[in-house]
């Protein structure tokens, strides 16, 4: 971060600030000993409740491999349904016919009202009532369907905002050349809407990821999160211990897709500026606008 | 057609909701204001923590946050938020829980809407001699703040959906009574729509009314 | 990609080149998500390696078990799975002709078990399964094999909670979606704090660290978490009998010809001892003091 919001520090502000570091230091140190030391009085940090994790590879591969494959299947699954569903909406909110900008736009709101685990309960419940999904598939095709009901919602609005950023020359420019709507949207629009889209599609898969979490606590979907309750039989209930390695787990996975998105991100902007297109007139602010604000879309 | 819903406290349920997004909502106003102050502040180290934070918290389920509130704050750690029934115990660690997560969400807001910030403001303010504080607390964040309304009420209706997680301590909110409802009855179509209308009554107006705010406030530049 | 003003004719080639560029670029992708879908379909379809529980004239069985249940059906692990009922649904194998690496055991949830049998996903059941007369509407059940009753574990130096109603008041613990809980709070310990989580384990730790005050579900299921190894000597049962529990093999509706045969495997089960053996192995560590074996098509109310 640039110090444009602070003055280069004098002796008086160094002095200060090394005041406010030893004093954070000490609050953060506090408080990390209070847990420790909670943690050890309860024996949960005994080395018998980590050892397995760290000893064997047995957990790893009898409990989490298996949870994990099913957490990335579920994204997956999840992310490529919902991206052409999303593509779809996305378009149909920018017809120039209302009775189809109108339904779609109802959809897309409408979904993206809804809490994705009232879409996955819902989804399970019609499943087991009406289909004859194998009892192993459903919680699976459960929580897709949640996820992308709900994610498709998101990436309408994605695609939507995206085409919409566009300069209007490109579909002026297209029309000129007497591309019909169709071909203008398909061949000029989209493909360079999902491009400058894309940081914000691989942080929604971010979102996907964590979502699937909730189908293994509430809707026996046997994914990462899930895996820690046969663990934990196994190992004493020690479900915090458990519990942490999955955490850890996640954090590495969405930080690597989080770090992926805003590389891509930052890639995009300088191959635009490279082309020597910035928009010029604007004032220069304290930081550079994010063309993805992560709003906490989860769940 | 209704008759369904005899027998369950939907309105109650739906409280909790509404209960819990409010708290929460107010809670991690605060905390990720704090944090985005953090992150642009001259001291290293708190720049610092506010970077992790944000990094790690948005980047676990906030099931496993939650679940983590509940089982080692409250199970092992025993705090119990001075409550001591249960049903209280649980609402609170759920609120704490809430704001966590939703603060690293407003402190990225927040930070997006600083950066929105001209740079001759803060430059004009320094010259005026206001320190840090005093640049962020009067010039930087009600501007940055102006232009964030809608991302923010975008974090809200989030925070109203990820209430429904809550569930997970058992903290009997609206997804928590409809997965009751789902074993106990029929009408499964039914009561899926009474509880997604639930849902869209809470958080359509929200956006409405803050997308409204959002262009009433803008900052003309 | 982004135009910029040129001249009209450089514009028009401008034109054509970025969108033979975009659109290039387009299929390219299309073409490596393709590719990609199609790989992950068939890791699916090959990760799936369906099994037919249904017809049971092919070589493999499949039956349902608890895979989160010491004692009772838990996979351990090394991928195997131990407990009572996985003794009981192996020796049941065995008398149908199964050797013990021919069984496919899979995982069926309580709300899942009759959707399971209806659908033919698995030959039968041994998953604490309690005998009712809801469930007998949908399947049929061989046995009963075991009788268990509700109760409560707590702290082995808890002496507070002597009967059901010294619950009032006190912390009890249940897993989601669970009728145990409900049932003591309706009829026996009114003022009963409630917690609920996704699993048993989840309880223990609370109880182990004195957030919790009771444990409560099916008895066989208590002592296999207090037999573990970790926890011997931690909790004690208290021995409350609140229900009767008969566990029988669930198994498809009419079909009377397994249904004997698996009635006659429990029976030489229980007398060539192999039933005993099985008790002390799966519960003997938690001083569980277990029903003697229930004659068969005997459900106690």
């Amino acid at each position: 971060m640039s110090s444009v919001l602070y003055d280069a520090q004098g002796p008086r502000a160094k002095q200060r600030n090394i005041l406010y570091t030893v004093l954070f230091v000490l609050g953060a140190a506090a408080v990390v000993w209070w847990v420790y030391d909670g943690l050890a009085e309860k024996h949960q940090l005994d080395w018998i409740k980590w050892e397995p994790f760290f000893t064997s590879s047995q957990p790893w591969e009898t409990y989490i491999w298996p949870g994990f494959q099913n957490m990335i299947k579920a994204a997956f699954f999840a992310l490529i349904i919902a991206l052409p569903l999303g593509a779809l909406f996305g378009i149909g909110r920018l017809s120039d016919h209302r009775w189809v900008r109108m339904p779609a736009g109802f959809v897309v709101e409408l979904f993206r009202a809804v809490p994705v685990l009232i879409l996955m309960i819902t989804a399970n419940a019609v499943y087991a009532e009406y289909t004859t999904i194998d009892t192993d598939m459903r919680p699976l095709y459960a929580v897709v369907t949640g996820l992308v009901l709900y994610n498709f919602s998101v990436l309408a609005e994605i695609v939507r905002a995206g085409i919409e950023t566009l300069p209007k020359g490109q579909a002026e420019a297209a029309k000129a050349l007497g591309m019909r709507k169709s071909q203008i949207m398909l061949s000029v629009l989209l493909p360079q809407a999902v491009t400058a889209m894309l940081p914000a599609i691989v942080s929604q898969l971010v979102v996907i990821v964590k979502d699937t979490a909730l189908g293994g606590a509430m809707m026996t979907f046997p994914e990462l999160l899930a895996s820690v309750r046969p663990m934990s039989a196994n190992y004493g209930a020690n479900t915090i211990a458990c519990f942490t390695i999955v955490a850890l787990i996640y954090i590495v996975v969405n930080f690597a897709l989080t770090t992926f998105a805003s590389r891509l991100e930052r890639w995009l902007r300088r191959n635009k500026k490279s082309k020597g297109t910035a928009a010029g007139g604007a004032p220069e602010t304290i930081g550079t606008p994010s063309l993805v604000v992560d709003d906490g879309r989860a769940v | 057609m209704f008759d369904f819903l005899e027998g369950y406290d939907l309105l109650g349920a739906f409280w909790v909701t509404v209960q819990l997004t409010v708290y929460s909502a107010l809670g991690s106003l605060i905390w990720g204001t704090l944090l985005a102050g953090m992150k642009v502040s001259p001291v290293p180290l708190m720049r610092g923590f506010a970077t992790a934070y944000v990094n790690v918290i948005r980047n676990i389920p906030l099931t496993v946050i939650i679940v983590f509130s509940s089982l080692g704050l409250n199970q092992t750690l025993t705090i119990s938020l001075g409550a001591d029934v249960i049903e209280d115990i649980n609402f609170r660690l759920a609120v704490l829980a809430l704001v966590a997560y939703t603060a690293a969400f407003v402190c990225e807001a927040l930070r997006s809407g600083i950066n929105t910030v001209p740079i001759g403001q803060a430059e004009a303010a320094r010259a005026l001699g206001l320190s840090f504080t005093q640049v962020l607390r009067l010039i930087i964040l009600p501007q940055a703040f102006r232009a964030v309304v809608n991302p923010l009420s975008n974090v809200l209706i989030a925070l109203t959906k990820n209430t429904t997680v809550a569930s997970a301590i058992g903290v009997i909110e609206a997804s928590y009574l409809m997965k009751d409802m789902i074993e106990a009855e029929a009408q499964l179509i039914l009561i899926a729509l009474v509880f997604a209308f639930g849902f869209v009554v809470l958080t359509l107006p929200t956006g409405l009314i803050l997308g409204w705010v959002s262009k009433k406030v803008a900052v003309k530049r | 990609m982004i135009l910029r003003l040129r001249a009209p004719d450089r514009l028009i080639t401008h034109i054509a080149s970025t969108l033979g560029k975009t659109t290039m670029q387009l299929r390219k992708v299309t073409a490596a998500s393709a590719a990609v879908l199609a790989l992950a379909i068939t890791a699916t379809a090959c990760g799936s390696n369906k099994d037919d529980g249904g017809s049971g004239d092919g070589k493999k069985i499949t039956i349902g078990i608890k895979i989160d249940q010491p004692g009772i059906g838990l996979k351990t692990p090394d991928g195997k799975y131990t407990g009572f009922d996985v003794d009981v649904a192996t020796y049941v194998a065995k008398e149908l002709g199964y050797d013990a690496k021919d069984i496919v055991f899979k995982e069926t949830k309580s709300a899942d078990r009759e959707t399971a049998i209806e659908r033919g996903d698995v030959k039968f059941i041994a998953a604490s399964y309690s005998i009712n007369d809801e469930r007998l509407q949908k399947v049929d059940f061989a046995g009963p094999y075991l009788l268990a009753h509700q109760d409560i574990l707590v702290r082995a130096d808890d002496k507070s909670i002597k009967s059901p109603a010294d619950l009032n008041n006190k912390k009890l613990c249940s897993v989601a979606g669970s009728t145990s809980a409900k049932n003591v709070k309706d009829k026996l310990a009114p003022k009963a704090q409630l917690q609920t989580y996704g699993g048993y384990s989840e309880c223990l730790t609370g109880l182990e660290n004195k957030a919790i005050d009771a444990l409560t579900t099916d008895d066989s299921i208590l002592a296999g978490f207090a037999s573990q190894q970790n926890f011997q000597g931690k909790f004690k049962l208290a021995g409350f009998k609140m229900t009767n529990e008969n566990y029988g093999i669930g198994l498809k509706k009419g079909d009377a010809d397994l249904k004997k045969k698996i009635d006659d495997a429990l029976t030489k089960m229980v007398s060539d001892g192999s039933w005993d053996k099985a008790v002390k192995d799966n519960f003997g560590p938690a001083n569980y003091k277990n029903e003697v074996a229930p004659k068969i098509g005997n459900i106690v109310k």
